[in-house]
């Protein structure tokens, strides 16, 4: 095989060649600003945002009035959270979240802490899941808005979203989800699930980088939200700012291929996990699944290889790209804020690689890679001591380390 | 992360991996690090009088740990062991050009050496007590 295989789909996917094409009319012929009511060059911008609306909109079950555009998904869970938070202030200040959210969430949570909410983080259980119990729990009077995604993107690990939902709407509490990796590669229905607000990113499903949305439900309840930008007034006043019209043709066409294609995109990216893992389990023992085996992306696997260490692991095998659950790469030795949520031992977390299998992945390729995969760990564990003192019959949670 | 092209040399042919047995009485081992930490050094040397005669490691850890300590088993043979202890981290952090973010890795081969030295010298004390 030649050069880096792509196994990393849940940072960033390629744009579809369906998508490019859907966009390219409207960089220079259709360049208008679908704000300009007085001319078509703007009526044509229009129409084409509107069109992308109803796609985006289909893919989850909306009404195409619920759709705001924003420049991704982390502007959007900002607008989300801080708009509701905001809004809804009066009624209460506590927000119920979880450790294991994406960054994005977890710092817009901590930014409102300093403005004197309330914010209650929940530890999932051990696969990375939250019982509706758990969230009802930690409910009180002044609670205002849940904050679950609907599928992590370290560990895959898909939460029971429509019960979450349901009990949201007894309690009468705004559902926020992040649903950056699940839109476009499961099935998901907001009114199904009973979400309110629920953000999704053009990168993540074969789309260009840099445009996303949030819906924002209209209708039981009305969601409203302090805009978290001031200017002309577009989306209806939530999101200003001259909208991206070939990014958001390049959202919207990426939104109906992953409509149409989502059961033979999932068959595709849980046919080739499933050869890999069949492959490396084969051949290593002391590997483990992190996340739900029950309840996972179809294309993510996020491993464990025992007694090696992520940063050395991902350096013997640099043809494929891949994530390591260890931010050992940085200044930080500190490894990855969602394993450690679900209680992985620092050391397993340490030595974690995701494998995303997507939309280009071939057989070829995922074998390759459980082969390479295979080759650096045995080579790693000849180098361990851990490995030797495991296989000595020595109980390593035993041994009194000298930490440093 | 650029690895300098030495760290990749012994990541890629790491010397003297493997294991002398811990129970002679010339051999001296020294484990250091911990595996929450993401490092665990494991460095042995034999000792013939007062000669480091051979150095063996085995590292969990990120790729210039195991460049650290592959370069210090290639130092440590033919060496005293005062001149082993003597071998300070900065020279393995010159000879590797490890990056300031590394410089935990040849800290912990410091110690691992020292700790080897100890456990040797631990062992004849034992025996002349």
């Amino acid at each position: 095989m030649n050069g880096p295989i792509y196994l990393d789909y849940q940072a960033t996917t390629p744009v579809d060649p369906r998508v490019l094409t859907a966009m390219l009319p409207y960089f220079s012929d259709v360049f208008g600003n679908a704000a300009s009511r007085s001319h078509p060059f703007g009526w044509k911008a229009e129409k084409a945002v509107d069109n992308a609306r109803a796609q985006c909109a289909a893919l989850i079950g909306a009404h195409e009035k619920e759709i705001v555009f924003t420049s991704g998904s982390t502007e959007a869970i900002n607008l989300a959270l801080k708009g509701a938070a905001k809004m809804y202030a009066s009624k209460g200040k506590h927000i119920i979240t979880s450790l294991s959210e994406h960054k994005a969430v977890l710092d817009v949570a901590k930014h409102l802490e300093k403005e004197g909410y309330e914010i209650t983080y929940l530890a999932p259980d051990e696969k990375g899941r939250h019982s509706a119990e758990q969230i009802e729990a930690a409910m009180r009077e002044d609670t205002i808005v849940v904050s679950i995604m609907w599928a992590n993107n370290e560990i895959g690990t898909i939460q029971p979203i429509h019960e979450i939902g349901k009990l949201c709407k007894e309690r009468g509490v705004l559902f926020m989800c992040d649903g950056t990796q699940a839109a476009g590669k499961i099935p998901v229905d907001v009114n199904e699930a009973g979400v309110d607000l629920l953000c999704a990113s053009g990168h993540k499903i074969y789309g260009p980088k840099g445009v996303g949305f949030l819906y924002v439900r209209r209708k039981n309840p009305r969601v409203r939200l302090v805009a978290q930008m001031d200017g002309g007034g577009h989306e209806r006043g939530m999101r200003s700012g001259t909208l991206n019209v070939p990014g958001i043709v390049g959202l919207g066409a990426a939104a109906e291929v992953a409509r149409l294609d989502l059961d033979s995109d999932a068959e595709h990216s849980v046919t080739l996990r499933e050869r890999f893992e069949a492959r490396v389990f084969k051949d290593l023992d002391q590997v483990f699944i992190n996340g739900d085996p029950d309840n996972r992306l179809p294309g993510c696997s996020n491993l464990s290889f025992a007694y090696v260490e992520g940063e050395s692991l991902i350096m013997g095998i640099p043809n494929l790209a891949v994530s390591s659950g260890s931010a050992c790469t940085s200044a930080s030795l500190e490894p990855s804020h969602v394993l450690q949520s679900m209680g992985v031992g620092d050391e397993l977390a340490h030595s974690s690689i995701r494998f995303g299998f997507g939309r280009l992945t071939t057989e070829e390729e995922a074998d390759y890679a459980a082969d390479e995969i295979i080759r650096a760990v045995n080579k790693l564990r000849a180098l361990s001591p851990l490995y030797e003192m495991a296989q000595e019959g020595i109980d390593l949670s035993q041994v009194n380390w000298t930490g440093h | 992360m650029a690895y300098s092209d030495k760290v990749l040399d012994h990541y890629n042919n790491p010397r003297n991996v493997g294991s002398l047995n811990k129970d002679s009485s010339s051999v001296g081992t020294g484990i250091v690090g911990a595996p929450e930490c993401g490092d665990v050094m494991k460095l042995q040397i034999e000792v013939e009088g007062d000669r480091i005669v051979d150095a063996k490691f085995k590292t969990f850890g990120c790729g210039s740990a195991i460049a650290s300590s592959s370069l210090a088993t290639e130092w440590l043979r033919g060496k005293t062991l005062e001149e082993a202890t003597a071998i300070s981290n900065t020279e393995i952090v010159q000879e590797l050009s490890l990056p300031p973010v590394k410089i935990h890795c040849s800290v912990l081969a410091e110690d691992a050496i020292k700790a080897a030295v100890s456990d040797f010298k631990r062992k004849h004390s034992e025996e002349d007590a």
